[in-house]
């Protein structure tokens, strides 16, 4: 089987996805046998003008990166948006306010209005260009990365999960974060991470975005049972997930 | 003889984040010669006003992938210091002992795959797998361990979720950390060969010295990463971490999106060097031998041998871990749920030394816990006027040299660094 050439490339982020990739240790060096990098440059000193596979990590926040972003879509057989930043925006999201000239005084005070520090509001790969599949998650799934890269490698879809996050820790026998008195996303969390935050003492904050199909009067009731309100599940969906956020206000 | 050359390096590869090396001379003068960093910044201090206590770690935790425990520990510091709230003895040690876990995953990620590259004339470290297989198979175990000690105590080994303000909210038991010292110990074999390894290459490091401003957390008789004040050697005096923007004085230059750093000089250097510098008599045994083979002394102001004095702390770390979970394990780890926390209005700053310097968070909260202003100060930033002002001094000093060698100087000066750059463009 011949070896599909592989780039990633990054724009605003921590790099944390990536850093998933070296974190496969020794099942980097098994996924060389169907990979070839051939453009990365957090780790290597390669470039190359065309790819099979191009993963984007980050989010879109400024002109000369749509077009940079754009460019790589061009020269990319396969597209794929690696983990929450370039999936929806990711926490970057929460800088989108009506006045970006005030945001841009909080940070760099008087400084503001000099031309390199210009931003925009951010957006997800996928609003600047085509998206063929996603990595989802802050920082996305190790093992979710490897099946997604296995299914391309072998032309085969991948199919991720449509169930909520609360499904995996009853899995894992993990007890629920609401009997903690906290506010957890996982009934409305699309799964697939293997629940790792319920199980390591915290909520889930919803990185890797809503099921298709929340079960909304569910989410109520559970609010209700434990004396929470949809406003407190508001406020930290707006972490990961502001868009959706804004859309339920008011449910 | 006389050099004319054009030198623009777009996007140094291997280093986290976007930086540009720009040098030009003509007929042996130097014409331009910059560190540029075009790095998308992102707000985080607008991200956070208006954000819950209990959501401010989970969110600054992003500003950086490789530095993820500093951050959310340093956030937790700055957030218990605003709300009133105070730790137990065990918490302290617990955090103390993840953070280690940070700092060797990330020394040896640094040195094994980003620097070593260029010591053995490669790209990258895929062709080492076979030409070094013995000590790329001791990096990787080094880093895995890294990674899972990381996650042991952090829930997580990128974005921990364990820590709390106030505490943890999940515990390690006394027999994981019980696997995690026997772990440990065997690490140490690796981390000799590794030493040994970096020690016959360390010829290919460029003898560049530019005496600079060394800063880092200093606390007497601990090789500190979580407590102290601010140290220099341009002083004797040590400041609080309260007062970080006196001393760090960002301000903002045009060749960059990250802020910079000035406090007596004109720069100043953060990272492990720095902390070799102030800190090294309380080195543990095995990390002071190590320094001494590898020939990192106190007097060294050569910014290449940041990379040596990241060697020297992976050792210093494990040392330091043996010992916490001694005293851990022999005290029992206790339960201790988390206490209900009532907020107040009120600022704090927390302060750590990330793998690659010091870093401070400071956040103003009002009386329900809601974040009103933030002010994070990241070593890259410290470190971004120092690498030019290094630049600068290097390049009238290697201008005879063939222009693929000045290109790689450069790009290696910087990697030396183990610059954060996305997270200086916070």
């Amino acid at each position: 089987m011949k070896k599909l050439r592989m780039a990633i490339f990054d724009f605003a982020c921590c790099e944390g996805c990536q850093l998933q990739i070296v974190n496969m240790e020794e099942g980097l060096l098994d996924l060389l046998d169907i990979v070839e990098p051939v453009e990365w440059r957090e780790a290597i000193s390669d470039q190359s003008e065309e790819y099979d596979l191009a993963f984007v990590e980050g989010s879109i926040t400024r002109e000369e990166d749509e077009q940079r972003l754009k460019d790589i879509r061009q020269r990319a057989r396969i597209l794929v948006a690696l983990g929450a930043c370039a999936v929806n925006g990711g926490v970057n999201r929460l800088k989108n306010a009506p006045d970006m000239d005030e945001v841009r005084r909080c940070v760099y005070g008087n400084s503001a209005t000099m031309p390199h520090l210009a931003t925009a509001p951010t957006k997800a790969v996928g609003e600047v260009v085509k998206v063929d599949f996603e990595v989802r998650g802050c920082p996305m799934s190790r093992r979710e990365f490897t099946y997604i890269v296995r299914c391309l490698a072998a032309a085969t879809t991948p199919v991720v999960p449509t169930y909520p996050v609360c499904v995996e820790c009853k899995l894992r026998e993990t007890v629920c974060r609401y009997e903690f008195n906290e506010v957890c996303l996982g009934v409305v969390t699309r799964a697939g991470c293997n629940a790792p935050c319920p199980a390591g003492g915290q909520w889930c904050y919803g990185c890797r975005g809503l099921v298709d199909d929340p079960n909304v009067n569910g989410a109520k009731d559970i609010m209700d049972k434990y004396g929470k309100t949809v406003a407190d599940l508001r406020s930290r969906m707006e972490l990961f997930n502001s868009v959706e956020a804004r859309q339920c206000q008011g449910q | 003889m006389p050099r004319t050359m054009t030198i623009n390096v777009h996007h140094v590869t291997r280093i986290e984040g976007h930086g540009n090396i720009r040098l030009q001379a003509t007929d042996g003068r130097v014409e331009k010669v910059l560190w540029q960093v075009p790095e998308a910044p992102r707000f985080f201090e607008a991200m956070l006003r208006g954000r819950s206590w209990q959501d401010v770690q989970t969110v600054v935790s992003r500003i950086c992938g490789i530095c993820s425990f500093a951050h959310s520990l340093a956030s937790i510091k700055a957030t218990e210091a605003a709300l009133g709230l105070t730790v137990s003895q065990q918490t302290d040690q617990l955090r103390q002992l993840a953070f280690g876990g940070e700092q060797l995953e990330s020394h040896v990620l640094h040195v094994g795959y980003l620097v070593a590259p260029d010591l053995a004339g490669v790209k990258s470290v895929v062709p080492l797998v076979s030409s070094h297989p013995e000590v790329v198979k001791a990096v990787i175990r080094a880093h895995r361990l890294g990674n899972e000690w990381m996650e042991l105590l952090g829930g997580r080994r990128t974005h921990p979720v364990s820590f709390r303000p106030g505490g943890f909210g999940k515990l390690p038991t006394e027999k994981e950390l019980g696997d995690l010292k026997g772990r440990l110990m065997n690490v140490v074999q690796d981390l000799k060969l590794i030493a040994a390894t970096v020690t016959s290459l360390a010829g290919k490091l460029p003898a560049f010295e530019r005496p600079t401003e060394y800063v880092a957390l200093t606390s007497p008789g601990c090789y500190t990463f979580y407590h102290g004040q601010i140290g220099s050697t341009d002083t004797p005096d040590t400041v609080a971490v309260e007062r970080f923007e006196e001393i760090a004085n960002e301000h903002v230059v045009a060749q960059s999106t990250a802020k910079w750093a000035r406090w007596h000089r004109e720069s100043y250097a953060v990272g492990a060097l720095s902390r070799f510098k102030l800190n090294h008599a309380w080195l543990h045994p095995l990390a002071t031998t190590t320094a001494r083979d590898l020939g990192l002394t106190p007097a060294c102001c050569n910014p290449y041998m940041n990379s040596v004095a990241q060697v020297v702390e992976s050792v210093e770390v494990v040392e330091a871990a043996l010992e916490l979970i001694d005293q851990l394990l022999t005290r029992g780890i206790k339960a201790e749920p988390l206490r209900p926390v009532r907020p107040k209005a009120g600022t704090g700053v927390g302060a750590v030394e990330a793998p690659r310097g010091t870093l401070f968070h400071r956040y103003t909260y009002d009386d329900h816990g809601v974040c009103t202003a933030a002010n994070v100060c990241i070593p890259t930033n410290q470190n971004h006027a120092n690498i030019q002002k290094d630049f600068e001094a290097l390049l009238p000093e290697v201008i005879d040299e063939e222009e693929p060698r000045v290109r790689l100087l450069f790009e290696m000066l910087v990697r030396a660094y183990d610059p954060c750059v996305s997270c200086s463009s916070h």
